[in-house]
């Protein structure tokens, strides 16, 4: 834990090289684009136009706008005014779009990993038995069927079929359980199966049949001496897993017309509202690089081998 | 190894108490040496491939996808020549979101076609009749201005008004001359709309078809953009080491660490402006070839990481040496001799990109951000669908049927993926 303190600077320090790359190229592109974001809208009077590239900054030279646009970032947090929503800034859909994806995506890894776990210690422990290849089964198949292939069908049998949820909206528990469990389904599959595979390698070995020869009950051995090995490639994993669940939370958020972030990435990316797309490519780098950072630092916690670098 | 080990004839030290001896000792050395050759040649050796094509045919579900996605790829290549209906003729009026159904349909019958006799085949006629009408036309009149205004006539009538632009969308030459095939054998007859009609009156069917071959085109092409990128960068940068493999492998780190989707979800932003379309129109690039080369620049992050380790491993190899000692270019000995030994890794991460890259295509598409109209792909239909679920009837068919052929397409390829790691990993050798 010593160099805790050291890994921190550095990985900052990647992630600022990567943002600054990420913004860059955001930049060109964004000002690549013949004419300006009001020039194909409806014709509006040339002293109008001139006062909306004031307000958004366009007059300036490229190499101003790029500055300007950084210094707000860095120093007031303020990614800017949107394109194309009406009297919105960049951080103001930020905000009120994080929340909505933030607990979805909370809601999904705690399903996948609540469901995960048990299910690939359940068909390790009784391995080959029809619990065994049935979960496992559904594993293949929660990993192959596409997320929004899977909420179309969850839709048609629980909202419409069985009636037991209502088919969209915001607000209330019974509205995130099924995006929720859509979103953690393919990630439960993955984890079903890596602990699966990390339990049946730690069961044999050594300290396992020392375990075992000292006279502990099944359940401690397994609780105790197996399950924290293998919990190291789900610990692992569960860096990727965000970013699917990230990702996975854009269709679903459109299917289940959630107000998230993701919708309104997509909206932003459907309208070329550049400033809004930017902002949230931005923000999803650094959630995704803080993600990865807690999962290292608390794969070095749990496994003294590892060391941070 | 079939064969049991073998002893060589002691060669070391020979016998040679006589000239006679000796001389019968050299023809029995001769003689077992002789045996020894033709045993060897009928000694057939396990090749790495066959060996894995073993063990793969073993794996059952590994083969039963196999034989599934071979299956489709042929319905998806021989598309045009099946009898199905038009993936695009909308019919608003009477077919809308009809469910399965099982009664055949007469290509051309819809009367906003227009077609002589409600039919095809009789439309194809016709319209022939009059195309050979303007040429014998053209063939009379001896003014090249004459001619050549007949000649753009021609073209633009084929263009707007030939049957086959009506019912399908851009067909190329190969397309064109299997769809004149089918309605050779088939003539009007089209398979009933098996799995319903969509929200315009379109058999999906047939839409399921045509989107099969867009979003395979789109896994291989891209997978085959992402492996030459992933290759030649992994194998450069492992081949030549030191600052450059230092700086070459930052960059990938760098890359990984950027969430891609949304970058990429930002650069289709771009490509779709108008101007920039029309600006890539204009020098003749397709927005579908794009939308391959991006999505391929993306997945070969992990394949030049895999290749880099492999290089790695192999660069002080004594038939490395070799080729260097002989004067092989560094650059026909990444290509000529590292990359074929580390083709087994590549297949194996082959197999499993493409179901990754299908997905992300269809995810996009479902986005609205990929494929678009009137081009068909599986997370299109999906699309579709999902948006024709949120009304008052259960219009299942909509969703189920797409969402089956892209779901069981990504599971056979996940299954054969998995055959063929386990296949072609020495590790798992002995198994099974």
């Amino acid at each position: 834990m010593r160099n805790l303190a050291g890994y921190l600077i550095r990985r900052t320090g990647w992630m600022l090289l990567t943002l600054w790359i990420v913004y860059t190229v955001s930049f060109i592109l964004m000002r690549s684009v013949p004419g300006n974001p009001f020039s194909s809208e409806r014709t509006v009077p040339a002293a109008i136009e001139r006062q909306l590239r004031a307000r958004y900054n366009l007059d300036a030279p490229p190499i101003r706008q790029y500055i300007d646009y950084a210094v707000g970032i860095v120093t007031r947090g303020d990614l800017g005014w949107s394109l194309r929503l009406e009297d919105y800034s960049v951080n103001q859909v930020l905000a009120e779009g994080f929340p909505v994806s933030a607990s979805l995506a909370i809601f999904g890894l705690v399903f996948a990993i609540g469901l995960g776990i048990p299910a690939g210690v359940i068909s390790a422990v009784y391995r080959g038995s029809f619990a065994d290849l049935s979960m496992m089964a559904a594993a293949v198949l929660g990993i192959a069927v596409p997320n929004f292939v899977l909420a179309s069908l969850a839709i048609l049998l629980f909202v419409f079929g069985l009636g037991w949820f209502p088919a969209a909206g915001w607000g209330t528990f019974n509205q995130i359980v099924l995006p929720a469990l859509c979103l953690g389904a393919p990630v439960a599959a993955y984890i079903a199966r890596l602990t699966r595979a990390g339990m049946l390698e730690v069961l044999t070995r050594e300290h396992v049949r020392t375990a075992r020869a000292k006279g502990l009950s099944d359940q401690a051995v397994i609780l105790k001496h197996v399950l924290p090995g293998a919990m190291l490639p789900v610990v692992s994993y569960l860096g990727p897993a965000t970013a699917g669940v990230l990702t996975g939370s854009l269709v679903l958020e459109k299917i289940f017309a959630l107000p998230g972030m993701g919708s309104h990435f997509i909206n932003a990316a459907l309208q070329r509202d550049y400033t809004l797309a930017m902002g949230m490519v931005l923000t999803y780098t650094v959630i995704l690089f803080v993600m990865n950072s807690i999962v290292d630092i608390s794969y070095a916690v749990i496994d003294p081998r590892v060391k941070l670098q | 190894m079939s064969s049991e080990p073998r002893t060589l004839p002691a060669d070391t030290d020979p016998p040679q108490p006589s000239p006679a001896l000796s001389e019968l000792a050299e023809q029995d050395r001769q003689q077992t040496l002789d045996r020894l050759l033709e045993e060897s040649r009928q000694i057939r050796g396990t090749s790495l491939w066959s060996d894995a094509w073993r063990r793969l045919k073993r794996r059952r579900t590994a083969m039963i996808s196999m034989i599934g996605l071979i299956i489709l790829v042929l319905l998806a290549v021989l598309t045009p020549l099946l009898p199905l209906q038009s993936p695009i003729d909308k019919d608003l009026k009477h077919r809308r979101l009809l469910p399965p159904e099982l009664t055949a349909v007469t290509m051309g019958s819809r009367e906003g076609l227009d077609f002589a006799d409600q039919s095809l085949v009789a439309e194809l006629k016709r319209f022939d009749a009059e195309i050979a009408e303007l040429r014998q036309q053209r063939d009379a009149t001896a003014a090249p201005a004459e001619r050549q205004r007949i000649n753009e006539m021609i073209a633009g009538r084929t263009r707007v008004e030939h049957p086959f632009n009506q019912l399908w969308n851009q067909l190329g030459t190969v397309s064109w001359t299997m769809c004149q095939m089918r309605v050779a054998m088939f003539g009007d007859y089209a398979i009933p709309s098996l799995f319903g009609t969509d929200k315009l009156g379109r058999d999906l069917l047939s839409r399921v078809f045509w989107g099969a071959r867009v979003s395979l085109i789109v896994g291989v092409v891209a997978t085959l953009v992402s492996l030459v990128i992933g290759v030649s960068y992994g194998a450069i940068a492992g081949y030549v080491g030191g600052w450059v493999d230092a700086v070459m492998m930052r960059i990938v780190d760098i890359l990984y660490s950027i969430p891609f989707i949304f970058v990429v979800i930002f650069l289709i932003t771009f490509l779709g402006e108008d101007s920039v379309k029309a600006w890539l129109q204009a020098r003749g690039i397709e927005q579908i070839t794009i939308f391959y080369l991006v999505i391929g620049a993306i997945y070969w992050l992990t394949m030049s990481r895999v290749v880099r380790g492999q290089v790695l491993s192999l660069r002080h190899e004594q038939f490395i040496e070799a080729a260097r000692t002989i004067g092989a270019s560094p650059l026909r000995i990444v290509f000529r001799h590292l990359v074929p030994n580390v083709l087994g890794v590549v297949i194996v991460y082959l197999t499993l990109t493409i179901p990754a890259v299908m997905l992300f295509e269809a995810f996009l598409s479902f986005l609205g951000l990929g494929v678009a109209p009137p081009d068909v792909s599986w997370g299109q239909l999906l699309n579709d669908g999902v948006e024709a679920l949120s009304s008052v009837k259960l219009f299942w068919w909509v969703v189920v049927f797409p969402g089956a052929a892209l779901a069981a397409t990504l599971f056979a390829l996940n299954f054969l993926g998995d055959g063929v790691r386990d296949a072609l990993d020495p590790k798992m050798k002995n198994r099974d």
